[in-house]
């Protein structure tokens, strides 16, 4: 076996087999795994360059000049795709904004509260609602919209913010993270010495449990901010007042202008790029806060 | 744009949602009478421009009638059908919807429009009858006001046919031959393609040719997708794909614009609407084009089939559907509403009059070496065989895309192909409870 590796990685390393009998049989197993994710980048990153590019062309350049190749529309793209409709894309932009962030925030302070309560409290029933809670990770949200529709529609309240708002705060995948979360990081040792103190339930939940859970939250903040970014199906049943719209719908409506109108890609395609861009800059903003992981912790084991 | 492979499953997923939820059908009966008192409607249409119209509506008819209409722009296609009738099942539908002529009988069998031919008086008289006869689907109801339509034509790439000697076909056979003198010519070029991402223009060109996909009698439903004149039309079709002498690629990809742009493939079969379509997908080749009639099954026949088109149906949700007809009404046969229609959404009117007057007195941007492109237009449109579609229109187009795109894809027998979509549609009417006769 490593014979064999020094055979094939000697001529390559140009080194004496002597020196290189050890590290190429591992440079040889760690190519396999680098290669895989080399591939895996490439596959989700080739989209990403297209998109980019595709946006700086022009109708006419857009499907003429060769796919790589930048084009020299994008002020253009920019200039007609805040012309479009009096500007509702940045209508639509906001509203985005407003669903994914109040609606992670909400949902991640849902979640917070029901997990930490999972986690802490012993009560009955505690574990047939986890396993309900289990059973709702596992059911697509999509199964649910049309049912959420017909009770936003008997409370009255259909195209309206509240009714793409409401479906989307009690995430159970939320919940399910911030109970295993808790679980792990807030220790009943911390719990009991805070009780010991005189704290309220509260107050140990507020100033003690939330800090340690901090790095769970805000993965599940992540979670819920780019599901709700890019939900369809959602707003798309819940609301028929494209002023409303967030901006996956208001894209679908671009494309879909019926057969007799040019659809309008380019101005899809640069819209799309922008949207993609509060995603990317969330996830680089927040990132830090994963690391917070390896130094928060309260007792010694 | 016509419907994509996506917006059929989003469809599809919906439908398959819309079922899960068991709820009771509602059937409502609005009394409609005429009221006093100012009315409040919402319009759902995806038409573009369509809210200057609704402003003309506001500030003029509108505003004396005190009938005041809310436009909510939505996306076109199988989705919005889909949405309506969810909407319908809570009850909280708009009160106009615009709907393509396909979707009309899905709409009407799930109780989502309503029959307001007491309400819009002689409107007939404005369209023709091959026309309203989509809005009435055969009975003596009226269930929608025909907006705009898609009659067939031939569109070809002028400077190309020249340079190669072809001459514009004017019967199938003709076309055939254009084809394989083409290829004989310049083997790397295609006269066209037969695509089977949208199932709409082979519908059309069936109805050219005579077929009744959906025929009702009584309760009873006849479904004839692979009837005789079908089959000519799929064997026509699948005999130049095997043979090779046309594409087999689908149409609305980057590929298909850029041969259309290159001249790659120099003609399209395509409706009254390609101008639009060509803007953008060969933006290089303008005034390049021209537009001549369907070739023909028999040579001097004179009939086309359609390809899209709808119309602005009253909900019957809707608490003021005289009203809502009133509007429908006014929207497709006013003449400053339909020109307005026409200029900002680029719509082209089902109503004859406004087929020639105002915004139709000059080709479209695109032909502007056709000056008589819709004096013409108007004639071929007049020419219109009837269409017959029944309720589950969709799921024999989703079925189409799936048979005749793996049937385009190996170049095998199209009438198999056409098989499988008449068992599927078939099945599906059965499946959802409708009286089917063999």
């Amino acid at each position: 076996m490593s014979s064999l590796a020094v055979r094939k990685a000697a001529p390559a390393a140009g080194t004496t087999p002597g020196t290189a009998q050890g590290p190429p049989l591992r440079r040889r197993i760690a190519l396999i795994p680098t290669l895989t994710l080399l591939l895996g980048a490439i596959y989700t990153l080739l989209p990403v360059a297209w998109v980019v590019i595709a946006s700086t062309k022009s109708g006419s350049e857009l499907f003429s000049t060769f796919t790589f190749l930048p084009g020299s529309g994008f002020a253009e793209n920019l200039k007609d795709l805040s012309a479009y409709r009096d500007g509702v894309y940045w209508k639509w932009m906001g509203n985005s904004a407003l669903y994914a962030g109040l609606g992670a925030l909400l949902s991640t302070g849902v979640s917070a509260f029901s997990g930490y309560a999972l986690a802490t409290y012993r009560f009955k029933g505690r574990e047939a609602i986890f396993n309900v809670l289990l059973a709702g990770v596992l059911m697509p949200p999509i199964i649910l919209a049309i049912p959420q529709y017909l009770l936003m529609a008997k409370a009255d309240i259909t195209d309206s913010y509240l009714s793409v708002l409401l479906p989307q705060i009690l995430s159970p995948y939320g919940v399910y993270l911030s109970r295993v979360y808790a679980t792990a990081a807030v220790p009943s040792d911390v719990v009991e010495a805070g009780r010991m103190d005189g704290a309220s339930e509260w107050r140990i939940f507020t100033r003690i449990a939330v800090p340690m859970m901090i790095p769970g939250l805000v993965t599940v903040f992540l979670f819920q901010f780019v599901a709700v970014w890019n939900n369809f199906l959602l707003p798309y049943i819940m609301l028929s007042d494209d002023e409303k719209f967030p901006i996956t719908l208001g894209l679908f409506t671009l494309l879909q202008q019926g057969n007799n109108q040019p659809a309008l890609y380019t101005l899809v395609i640069t819209g799309a790029f922008l949207a993609v861009i509060p995603l990317i800059a969330l996830f680089l903003v927040i990132q830090r806060f994963w690391s917070l992981d390896l130094l928060s912790g309260a007792v010694k084991s | 744009m016509p419907n994509t492979k996506r917006t059929r499953l989003v469809a599809s997923t919906i439908a398959v949602a819309l079922g899960a939820t068991a709820l009771a059908a509602c059937g409502s009966s609005n009394d409609s009478k005429a009221e006093s008192g100012p009315v409040n409607l919402t319009f759902w249409s995806w038409a573009p421009g369509m809210d200057k119209v609704v402003d003309l509506w506001n500030k003029g008819p509108g505003k004396k009638d005190q009938i005041t209409v809310t436009f909510k722009k939505q996306a076109s296609g199988d989705t919005l059908v889909t949405k309506i009738l969810t909407a319908h099942k809570a009850k909280t539908g708009p009160d106009l919807v615009q709907a393509e002529y396909q979707a009309l009988p899905t709409l009407v069998s799930n109780g989502a429009v309503a029959d307001i031919s007491k309400e819009i008086g002689d409107t007939k008289s404005k369209f023709a009858d091959g026309v309203w006869g989509q809005v009435t689907l055969g009975t003596d109801a009226v269930y929608a006001v025909p907006q705009d339509i898609g009659p067939l034509m031939f569109y070809y790439r002028a400077d190309l046919f020249k340079k190669y000697g072809l001459t514009v076909p004017t019967t199938w056979d003709e076309f055939a031959q254009t084809a394989r003198a083409l290829k004989k010519k310049a083997p790397n070029l295609d006269l066209t393609t037969f695509s089977a991402n949208d199932a709409g223009l082979f519908a059309g060109l069936a109805q050219q040719a005579g077929a009744k996909w959906w025929t009702a009698s009584g309760n009873m439903w006849k479904v004839g997708i692979n009837d005789a004149a079908t089959q000519k039309v799929a064997k026509f079709w699948g005999g130049l794909v095997k043979e090779g002498a046309i594409d087999n690629q689908p149409m609305y990809t980057p590929a298909w614009n850029k041969a259309l742009d290159t001249g790659k493939q120099i003609a399209w079969v395509s409706a009254v609407w390609a101008p639009g379509v060509l803007t953008t997908a060969a933006p290089d080749t303008k005034g390049k084009w021209a537009m001549a009639p369907l070739p023909q099954w028999n040579k001097g026949d004179d009939v086309t089939g359609s390809w899209g088109g709808s119309s602005t149906a009253v909900t019957t949700d809707s608490k003021h559907q005289a009203a809502a007809a009133k509007f429908a009404a006014w929207l497709n046969t006013n003449a400053d509403a339909v020109d307005t229609m026409a200029k900002v959404g680029g719509i082209y009117p089902a109503s004859t009059s406004a087929q020639t007057s105002g915004a139709f007195s000059s080709p479209p941007a695109y032909f502007p070496n056709q000056a008589d492109f819709y004096t013409q237009a108007a004639k071929i449109a007049k020419a219109t065989a009837a269409s017959a579609w029944g309720p589950n229109v969709n799921v024999a187009y989703t079925s189409f895309n799936d048979a005749f795109g793996t049937a385009a894809k190996n170049k095998s027998d199209f009438v198999t192909a056409l098989n499988t979509v008449q068992g599927t549609t078939l099945a599906d009417m059965k499946k959802q409870g409708f009286g089917v006769s063999q």
